[in-house]
């Protein structure tokens, strides 16, 4: 998708019809935000104008705006709650860069926006304007001077008596603002109110009718003040497909592909980013014969996992870093005793307790490593939230496949951002079909590893004749403890084989734009959309960049060799640390490198370099290009 | 079968196991080691009782008493050091239909796996908890345990052990929600037996502390207890733990006590006197998680995939 760039005015349209005014832009995308104090409502407000633009047949790709703190005083700089939402005419992948439309409750709100570069000269700002008449001079202060900045910051200011207006329909404005200004830019971007209506009487039919009608209220009076009062109107062509969509964030996706995958068993601890999978869970998952176990802890999660799985049920365990780090003695049984796990990690910042809410991709190489010894495992990332669903339901099939863990990575950026995705069909064979009960036979051994694929069969509690003892120790094929040299290389062989078996299978990454150039950028996990975005931008202007995303990365996707040769340069771009290689306090021996870039210099020798930050935030684009354009020297 | 035709499938199935059927490997164990007489008494319960070894889980932990799984013809699990009662709670939680035993050590369970046995108490999931308590670390050598007698010699303590022991009993009654509380003496096979066999019997979760003699690394903690039978108390009542004739008359300081009775057997536990040995308490109407997990188990796969579709239908716009 290319830049916010205005496809042409409405008066120059073709499709102009009389009742379009004047000021009618036509884009080709757009970046709404609605930003409130925490409470106020912004989040829903801004969920619902996604959903409704999803219906409409555009492309969306919703962000939430978390506050730091779960109470954060009213009108304070870093307490900015909301959501933003970036619709396009072809499908959208990433949150984009700064926004074209924001609305804020308060003056002081947008600050901790503008703090992270989110709005840009020319944003038009649609901003509560009873500030200017608060009892509390202090405050009429502090708006008058922030107006006066915003002016100087050359946003486009559109103060609205938001409360004032809200008043006439309810006694308290503050729960009932988000659906007059829902109605505003229901307005702005000509959305057909009645999909906001249905959405309204969906979310509020537990709530009564008397509820749904204030609310309808609140929207058809913010939408009727937007027509009278504000000229502007911003129109994004839909290019609507045949099949139905689903809105959801990845967290949800990722739930239901554990539904969906036939998993019956979720056993988790809570932590953020990755407790939504579980809230859904836990509300849904017995409709369809599943049970959610919260354990006392996050080994005791895995723990349990296993057992329902040695006992014939592929469970699945949820969980983020700290989590993760606490499981990885059980994931080197799961390996060694070769039990099938899904374990979806939804990674945060980190170290330790790091960035709670915020997006990291910092997981890579403990996935791949972090378990005592020699712990051979299948490793893949989504990309879209759309993949949360799909890699769940093929997780769990690889997991009994190859008979061991599958470890998912997502991301703080995925579980929590919103973009409608073709509706799956479930398919009934995705399911596993009732555990194998039938007589074991008796000559076959339970680890009886085919040499040629290190697969082998397990027998389950209940099979006459397939008794064994899982054990963590080093075993034979009989899982017989044993020490012997040759016996535990074998092993160790057999275990890693799998991997080769898998990888045989894999057919060789898609490189996005030309086989070959001056410049490859290789990713993983939910950068995806905004990787590929700037590589557009620069391709544009003659840059000879391509894009390579890798979704599979244990075994790594094959052709990396082939693909890498046609480049002059690679690089890795990602959301993890790693030093700068213009920093003047780091040598080149020393450079520690961003975590794909690791495996991938590892893995093909070749001299992969990387660009990467942990900003908290999913990278924009824009960042991402400029990036790209002082490499190529544009 | 004689007289009938071949096709009528009339073949007894009735299937009869010996205690072989539950012999594997020869144990490694120290000779005198306790941990063999309470594998024999596994076997001789799982004998009698006829359970089918197909259908019967040994789960267990790491140390000297965590390799028992190895020597059962039973499937088995062993697993990390001090995570068994979760994954016996996994195995458990959606095959009902399985015996499920746990093995596991002082260490195993009363430092690393602390965690995971009160939740596991607190769960009250159907199976049997076999705590074989030697006061010590015998796998890794004679580390000090959280039941060492305070002054004990140790590696890790070679002036002697600095605190109180913890007391596994009071611990265990402490629970919300402990449903069967035993103890037992690895010395006289017929009360282990008994007590196991009444554990096995029990609905929900039934934890029984072992003292358990290691030769090795700790041959003098139950001499004391051996030697004079009177330093134990024998717990009976019709309710309790059968004691025969050949029991009670070793055993001739004996307490009358109702396993109904929870907070007797709190005091009774924390008794300084004598050795408790017998059922301290029994609640066969305690909740049970077990009946939770297994929620949805009978649900047909076309059912489910309309559940579903249903759920995913949700998400159209
Ligand atoms: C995570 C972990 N930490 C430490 C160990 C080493 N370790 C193995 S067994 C054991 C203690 C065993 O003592 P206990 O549970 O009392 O069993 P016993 O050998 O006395 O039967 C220890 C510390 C281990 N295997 N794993
Ligand atoms: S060291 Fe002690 S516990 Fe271990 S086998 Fe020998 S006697 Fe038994
Ligand atoms: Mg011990």
């Amino acid at each position: 998708m290319s830049q916010p760039e205005a496809l042409s005015r409405g008066d120059e349209s073709p499709d102009t019809a009389s009742a379009v005014s004047p000021q009618t832009q036509i884009v080709s995308q757009h970046i709404v935000e609605i930003v409130s104090d925490s409470g106020e409502g912004a989040q829903t407000a801004g969920q619902m104008f996604g959903t409704v633009s999803a219906k409409m047949g555009n492309g969306v790709w919703t962000v939430e705006i978390i506050p730091a703190e779960i109470e954060p005083p009213h009108r304070s700089r870093s307490g900015a709650s909301g959501n933003r939402i970036r619709i396009g005419r072809e499908a959208v992948t990433n949150m984009g860069d700064a926004a074209d439309v924001v609305v804020a409750f308060n003056e002081q709100v947008l600050y901790s926006r503008i703090d992270v570069n989110a709005l840009k000269p020319g944003t038009t700002l649609f901003i509560e304007s009873k500030w200017a008449d608060d009892p509390d001079e202090a405050v009429r202060e502090q708006y008058a001077e922030a107006l006066a900045d915003f002016r100087e910051r050359g946003y486009q200011i559109h103060e609205v008596p938001m409360e004032q207006e809200c008043l006439r329909i309810v006694p308290d404005p503050r729960r009932g603002k988000n659906m007059w200004v829902l109605g505003l830019l229901c307005a702005i971007y000509e959305r057909d109110v009645s999909h906001v209506h249905a959405e309204i009487e969906q979310k509020f039919k537990r709530k009564g009718q008397k509820i749904i009608d204030a609310n309808v209220a609140l929207v058809d009076a913010g939408y009727a003040w937007a027509r009278e009062n504000i000229p502007l109107r911003i129109r994004v062509p839909v290019s609507p497909t045949a099949e139905p969509q689903v809105v959801m964030n990845g967290n949800r996706a990722a739930a239901l592909g554990i539904m969906a995958a036939g998993i019956e068993v979720c056993s988790m601890y809570p932590i953020t980013p990755a407790t939504s999978v579980s809230h859904y869970l836990a509300a849904a998952f017995h409709k369809s014969g599943g049970m959610i176990h919260q354990a006392e802890d996050e080994i005791s999660a895995i723990g349990f996992a296993l057992g329902a799985s040695y006992a014939g049920k592929t469970p699945v365990t949820v969980t983020s870093g700290p989590g993760f780090a606490l499981k990885t003695e059980f994931i080197a049984l799961a390996v060694m005793a070769e039990l099938p796990i899904v374990i979806i990690v939804v990674q945060r910042g980190g170290p330790s307790t790091g960035l709670p809410t915020r997006v990291e991709q910092g997981e890579l190489l403990a996935a791949l490593f972090a378990s005592p010894g020699d712990v051979p495992k299948i490793v893949m990332a989504p990309s879209t939230i759309e993949e949360c669903f799909h890699f769940t339901v093929t997780a769990r099939k690889l997991a009994e496949t190859f008979r061991g863990p599958v470890i998912v990575l997502t991301d703080a950026n995925l579980a929590t951002g919103q973009a409608p995705f073709s509706r799956p069909e479930v398919q009934e064979d995705w399911l596993a079909p009732p555990i194998d009960q039938s007589e074991w036979d008796p000559t076959v051994a339970p680890y009886q590893w085919d040499p040629a694929t290190g697969l082998s069969q397990r027998p389950i509690p209940g099979q006459r004749n397939g008794m064994y003892v899982l054990t963590g120790l080093a075993h034979d094929e009989r899982s017989k403890v044993a020490y012997e040299s040759e016996i535990n290389q074998r092993a160790m062989k057999m275990r890693s084989r799998k991997l080769h078996t898998l990888f045989r299978t894999l057919k060789p990454p898609k490189v996005y734009g030309d086989p070959e150039g001056d410049l490859l950028v290789v990713g993983w996990g939910s950068t995806r959309g905004a990787i590929e975005e700037a590589v557009d931008r620069v391709r544009q202007d003659g840059g000879k960049v391509s894009a390579l995303h890798l979704r599979i990365l244990s075994p790594l996707e094959p052709g990396l060799d082939e693909i890498f040769k046609r480049f002059k340069n690679i690089m890795t771009v990602e959301i993890n640390y790693s030093d700068d290689e213009d920093d003047p306090y780091t040598v080149p021996e020393t450079r520690r490198y961003a975590q794909l870039a690791w495996v991938l210099r590892a893995r093909t020798l070749a001299p992969v370099d990387c660009w990467s930050r942990v900003p908290g935030i999913p990278l924009p684009p824009g960042q991402i290009e400029a990036e790209l354009r002082r490499r190529l020297g544009l | 079968m004689y007289g009938l035709k071949k096709d009528w499938d009339l073949e007894p199935r009735v299937r009869q196991f010996v205690l072989a059927d539950y012999q594997s490997n020869v144990p490694r164990w120290c000779p005198g080691c306790g941990d063999s007489a309470v594998l024999s008494a596994l076997q001789r319960l799982a004998r009698d009782e006829q359970l089918p070894p197909e259908k019967t889980v040994v789960v267990s932990g790491i140390g000297c008493s965590s390799r028992l799984p190895h020597y059962m013809k039973t499937y088995g699990f062993h697993g990390l050091h001090g995570r068994p009662l979760p994954v016996a709670c996994g195995v458990r939680s959606r095959r009902p239909d399985l015996h499920v035993f746990v093995v596991t050590g002082d260490g195993d369970n009363c430092a690393i796996g602390t965690a995971h046995w009160i939740h596991a108490i607190r769960y009250n999931m159907k199976m049997t908890v076999l705590l074989f308590d030697n006061n010590i670390y015998s796998l890794t050598k004679m580390q000090t345990s959280p039941t060492t007698k305070r002054g004990d010699f140790s590696y890790t303590h070679p002036m002697g052990a600095p605190l109180n022991p913890l007391d596994p009993l009071s611990v265990t009654l402490a629970i919300t929600n402990a449903s069967f509380v035993a103890q037992t003496i690895d010395w006289n096979p017929m009360h282990v037996e008994a007590t196991i066999r009444a554990a096995h019997a029990h609905p929900g979760l039934s934890f029984i502390r072992i003292l358990q003699r290691c030769p090795h690394y700790n041959p003098m903690v139950w001499q004391p207890l051996q030697q004079d039978p009177s330093l134990i108390r024998l717990l009976v009542h019709p309710d309790g733990i059968p004691a025969d004739d050949t029991v009670r008359k070793i055993f001739k300081n004996q307490l009358e006590h109702d396993p109904a009775d929870l907070s007797a057997a709190k005091d009774i536990a924390a008794a300084t006197d004598a050795v408790p040995v017998g059922l301290l308490h029994r609640n066969v109407n305690a909740e049970r998680y077990d009946f939770a997990t297994a929620q949805g188990l009978t649900m047909e796969t076309d059912e489910r995939v309309q559940a579903i579709q249903a759920e995913i239908d949700r998400f159209l716009v």
